[in-house]
């Protein structure tokens, strides 16, 4: 048996030639693409008289600049019209099938390619967009390019990249009740930093993770990217399968057998040589919060924000930036500090089961008085199977606004930021400095449970007081 | 000065001029070129609106903003730089702000790719010769450089230092490769014997 990781059989599968300097030439076996990120690339593809090698694997969708409260066309807002509309037109022009609104198929890529059964075991994902490392959780090989990278998929399915080392982050234990996959994964990033991951895949293995959902597997490998990591993944199981089984663009019949087949072939081999290991008990996890500037500046909920002292050197300059951007004292507890926006949603929270366990908590119980909070689905169909379940009446009931699918405000772009230096209690992925809209906008990552809870409380609160 | 007629293109062998240093680690993309900025379907204007936050913020002190740094060409940064969102807008916006090399402790994967794919170098130095060079940078704000890409090193006319630039990089800049579509439609028969050669693709699963 071969010492081969699932890393390293999907690139061989891949590779299409050697290139100078170390590089390869590799094809890409799903091509995402939205608003934000191709314009530019299909306009270069026009000036150089390219056209689009391989539309049968490229799909589009709009997520970043759609409104989240009035979606009918055009948008309030020109530039985002724009920016929709070069879309369809250039969808239109190369025959590529566009998730749109309101198809019932629209909503964040990261959530609707594994929902329609296209991210699959085995493949090559490549997206304009840093969190594709979210496909990783089916057993793929998915990482987030730039434009003229796009540009490149566009006209030849392949890019060039080089081979990323393997580092396995293995999980013994489980999750305790009222800690989840988003405190898991603040967890790894907090202890490992923000730049460990520099030139590795980070493969997610042990019996913590086995025991995960698809959409857990997919909120870790989501941030792998913010420990610096391009790719994450979770080898496929029964648990993959499962999912995928019945899905729009899963393989049917005959067929899904010699998937399952395949896929299971994939999984990297029990003597897979690993370039670096790092290990966890997923039970002494507890919930995560961050207090500071980057996703790694993370304590558990019943801690207190590191001291000085307490951080090493070379990360003190940044501490120091932090303690000051977020008006927080190091030494002071993050539980019981006031917020005034509570966000529920984005491409590694934005899925059913986020909804359904932000729901258990705001059940029979209401928003405190002067905090914003709203529920953004990740997709259309997200928004269809949580109104079916009667969540958007438990949220609306509990005081929270109840909006429509798209990257809102983890980002920003689009009518949904935060204002002067308002804080914000968030389910989403980063909470770099002015991330969510303003300048001065102060950012709390957390689960959407934990978020949830905060909305109720009107601060930071453990989420396990709020569960029986 | 028409900044976007000097745009790199082909073979790339040095980087002349002055150079301006950002302090600070992990300076992400968002930093960079704040979100709000990505509503366009064109990368042209994005210039101007650099670290906008940082600056408005600094009040005219950010070093995009002070008189000694306009015109300079070479970037100096610290560890980890361009971490975060994948947006190609960061780089281009530095290079549309006049920056043509980099040059830090790391950078963060997806923006050093970026950078390669436009043709902006980006070059390691430890953290020593990083206080070096920025000191001597500070005595002298006027002082021109010169990044040689096949010798991998920065100089004055007094000092040089010696830069790691890894070899693919190297490569593809003296090549021109960087700007890489022609490079990958070249052998096209191979794209297609790969694709034909994936279960997913010719066994079980074509998209329609």
């Amino acid at each position: 048996m071969s010492s081969e990781t699932l890393y390293d059989k999907i690139w061989d599968l891949h590779r299409v030639r050697e290139l100078t300097g170390g590089s390869t030439q590799l094809f890409v076996g799903l091509h995402l693409i939205h608003e934000v990120t191709s314009p530019q690339a299909f306009a270069a593809l026009k000036e150089k008289g390219l056209t689009v090698h391989s539309p049968d694997r490229t799909i589009a969708t709009v997520d970043h600049i759609v409104p989240t409260t009035n979606q009918i066309r055009p948008f309030a807002d020109p530039l985002a019209e724009k920016m929709l509309k070069t879309l369809e037109s250039n969808c239109k022009q190369y025959g590529i099938e566009f998730f749109q609104l309101g198809s019932g198929n629209q909503g964040i890529v990261h959530v609707i390619a594994p929902e329609a059964g296209l991210t699959q075991p085995g493949m090559t994902v490549a997206c304009g967009d840093s969190h594709t490392s979210t496909h990783g959780a089916f057993g793929a090989i998915a990482f987030g390019i730039g434009t003229s990278q796009v540009r490149d998929v566009l006209a030849s399915q392949t890019l060039t990249m080089k081979k990323l080392k393997v580092r396995r982050i293995w999980f013994d234990g489980e999750l305790q009740k009222g800690v989840f996959a988003k405190d898991l994964i603040l967890h790894v990033i907090q202890k490992l930093g923000v730049k460990e991951g520099v030139g590795y895949a980070y493969e997610f293995a042990g019996p913590a993770i086995q025991s995960l959902s698809m959409e857990e597997r997919m909120t870790i490998c989501n941030m792998a990217i913010e420990g610096g990591a391009r790719c994450g993944y979770i080898n496929p199981d029964q648990v993959t399968f499962d999912y995928l089984k019945g899905r729009k663009y899963s393989p049917k019949g005959a067929k899904w057998d010699l998937a399952i087949k395949w896929w299971k072939s994939l999984s990297s081999n029990q003597n897979a040589i690993y370039d670096d290991e790092a290990r966890f008990n997923a039970s002494t996890i507890a919930p995560t919060v961050t207090w500071g500037i980057t996703p790694g500046q993370a304590i558990a909920i019943n801690s207190f924000i590191p001291s000085l002292e307490s951080i090493d050197p070379s990360d003190q300059q940044l501490a120091l930036e932090a303690y000051q951007y977020m008006k927080l004292q190091p030494g002071s507890s993050i539980e019981g500090l006031a917020i005034d926006v509570c966000f529920i949603g984005s491409c590694t929270n934005g899925r059913l089961s986020d909804l359904q366990i932000a729901a258990e908590i705001a059940k029979n119980k209401h928003v405190a008085k002067g905090v914003k909070a709203f529920v953004v689905p990740g997709s259309e169909k997200v928004a269809q199977e949580a109104e079916l379940q009667g969540l958007d009446e438990i949220f609306k009931n509990a005081g929270f606004e109840w909006r429509k699918p798209g990257c809102s405000m983890c980002l920003a772009m689009n009518p949904d930021k935060l204002e002067s230096d308002q804080i914000s209690a968030s389910s989403s992925n980063r909470n770099f400095k002015g991330r969510q809209g303003s300048s001065k906008g102060r950012t709390l990552l957390m689960s959407p449970a934990m978020v949830a809870a905060a909305a109720i409380a009107g601060c930071v609160v453990d989420v396990r007081k709020f569960l029986n | 000065m028409n900044k976007a007629a000097l745009f790199p293109t082909g073979p790339i062998h040095k980087v002349e001029g002055k150079c301006i240093y950002l302090k600070g680690n992990d300076i992400d993309t968002d930093r960079i070129i704040p979100a709000r900025f990505l509503k366009c379907i064109s990368f042209d204007d994005l210039g101007e609106s650099v670290f906008a936050d940082d600056r408005l913020e600094q009040k005219g002190f950010h070093p995009f903003d002070q008189a000694q740094n306009q015109n300079s060409s070479i970037l100096i940064v610290n560890k980890n730089f361009g971490c975060g969102s994948s947006r190609e807008h960061a780089p281009q916006a530095l290079m549309r702000w006049g920056i043509r090399a980099i040059i830090g402790q790391s950078f963060a994967e997806i923006f050093y790719g970026n950078c390669l794919s436009i043709g902006i170098p980006c070059a390691i130095l430890a953290e020593s010769c990083i206080d070096s060079l920025t000191k001597e940078i500070e005595s002298n704000p006027h002082l021109l450089f010169n990044l040689d890409i096949n010798s991998q090193r920065i100089c004055n006319v007094k000092q040089s230092w010696l830069l790691k630039i890894e070899l693919g990089m190297k490569e593809m800049l003296l090549s021109g490769k960087w700007d890489a579509t022609r490079t990958l439609l070249k052998e096209k028969d191979k794209i297609k014997l790969t694709k034909n050669s994936l279960p997913y693709i010719n066994q079980f699963n074509p998209i329609y």
